[in-house]
């Protein structure tokens, strides 16, 4: 396989947990209470951890000497390549915890996968990420069924999240060109295949807090590709800010 | 936002064969929560490898106002301490 396809392929699972991290990151210090404020960036910092070992191993890989905060920092919106789902806002608890949750079940059937490549580094932060994203899963299963199965503020706010991020998901199973060419070479995971235990999963949680599962058929393309949401933008010139504004500033 | 939450008392033992020692407290809605809580607040620098959960309400505890006849007492009893016999100096460590 090329190096730049590997490399772009790694960036495409790399840019998911940067981003996620993130915007979990702006959650830090604001609650909603001591606890779950330290469990969401505990999250945080395990996805910014997986985030950077996937970005060293890419920059390992490039002879021009760029380092994981290069690439972490230093792109352009239409570079990054993470699904349009990680990058919606924290309108609320409950928009936070049902992203959570959608991006969770995928990425838990994503790294079980990952587990058999044939790359040894790839199955390596596969090994590790997996018991931290199984954790995750948990937490953020048990908050949706928590809010949908609470009260009648809480049923109708955690609905509305996931009515509202519904049409982000089917995004998640999209096949870009990198993507096809690592799985034919026995290094990438076939997402598409993931689809159908995808949906079951999350329809079975839904049900289980009361929810009633989006019955709309419309899914919003892009991300992958590039092609990113509003929400994008404000994002990177957070995440960005030092880097642009003091280059090559270290700790 | 007001926290309705009860109280928990979290014990954590921190590795094989020593005992659980009490930690701290949390707000969690029910025991699962407050096990996952006690997970993120106090065990993330892997401190341990397990944990109790009890909530608050449930512990009894002794009294200030008490103090006198509860452990004043046991103050000049010092025969109960086994500080009276001569070890050989072959024994270390005690």
């Amino acid at each position: 396989m090329k190096q730049d396809t590997l490399y772009q392929y790694i960036l495409g699972i790399a840019d998911n947990s940067l981003i996620l991290g993130q915007r979990l990151g702006e959650l830090c210090g604001h609650g909603p209470t001591l606890e779950t404020d330290i469990a969401i960036t505990n999250i945080s910092l395990d996805l910014i951890g997986q985030t950077r070992s996937y970005y060293q191993y890419a920059a390992g890989l490039c002879d021009d000497g760029r380092t994981e905060d290069d690439i972490a920092f230093l792109r352009k919106e239409r570079e990054y390549r993470n699904v349009l789902l990680v990058e919606q806002p924290n309108t609320h608890f409950g928009y936070v915890m049902v992203r959570q949750f959608f991006f969770d079940v995928f990425h838990l059937l994503f790294l079980k996968e990952l587990q058999q490549s044939s790359d040894e580094t790839l199955v390596a932060i596969a090994n590790k990420a997996v018991k931290e994203v199984t954790y995750h899963q948990r937490f953020s299963s048990d908050w949706v069924k928590r809010l949908g199965d609470g009260t009648k503020e809480s049923h109708e706010k955690i609905q509305e999240a996931v009515d509202d991020l519904w049409r982000y998901t089917e995004g998640l199973f999209y096949v870009t060109e990198v993507e096809s060419a690592a799985v034919k070479d026995g290094i990438g995971v076939a997402v598409s295949s993931l689809k159908d235990a995808y949906y079951e999963h999350i329809k079975s949680v839904l049900t289980e807090a009361t929810l009633s599962v989006p019955e709309h058929s419309f899914f919003q393309k892009g991300g992958k590709d590039g092609i990113h949401t509003e929400h994008m933008g404000y994002l990177l010139s957070d995440l960005q800010y030092m880097q642009r504004t003091f280059p090559n500033m270290n700790w | 936002m007001k926290n309705n939450w009860p109280l928990w008392e979290v014990f954590v033992r921190s590795k094989n064969g020593l005992e659980h020692r009490h930690f701290g407290s949390l707000h969690a809605a029910d025991a699962e929560m407050a096990l996952d809580n006690a997970r993120d607040v106090y065990t993330r620098r892997s401190e341990g490898v397990s944990i109790w959960v009890v909530e608050s309400k449930n512990i009894t505890a002794s009294n200030p106002s008490e103090n006198g006849e509860m452990f004043e007492p046991a103050h000049d009893k010092v025969y109960r301490h086994p500080t009276f016999y001569n070890l050989p100096d072959e024994v270390k460590h005690m």
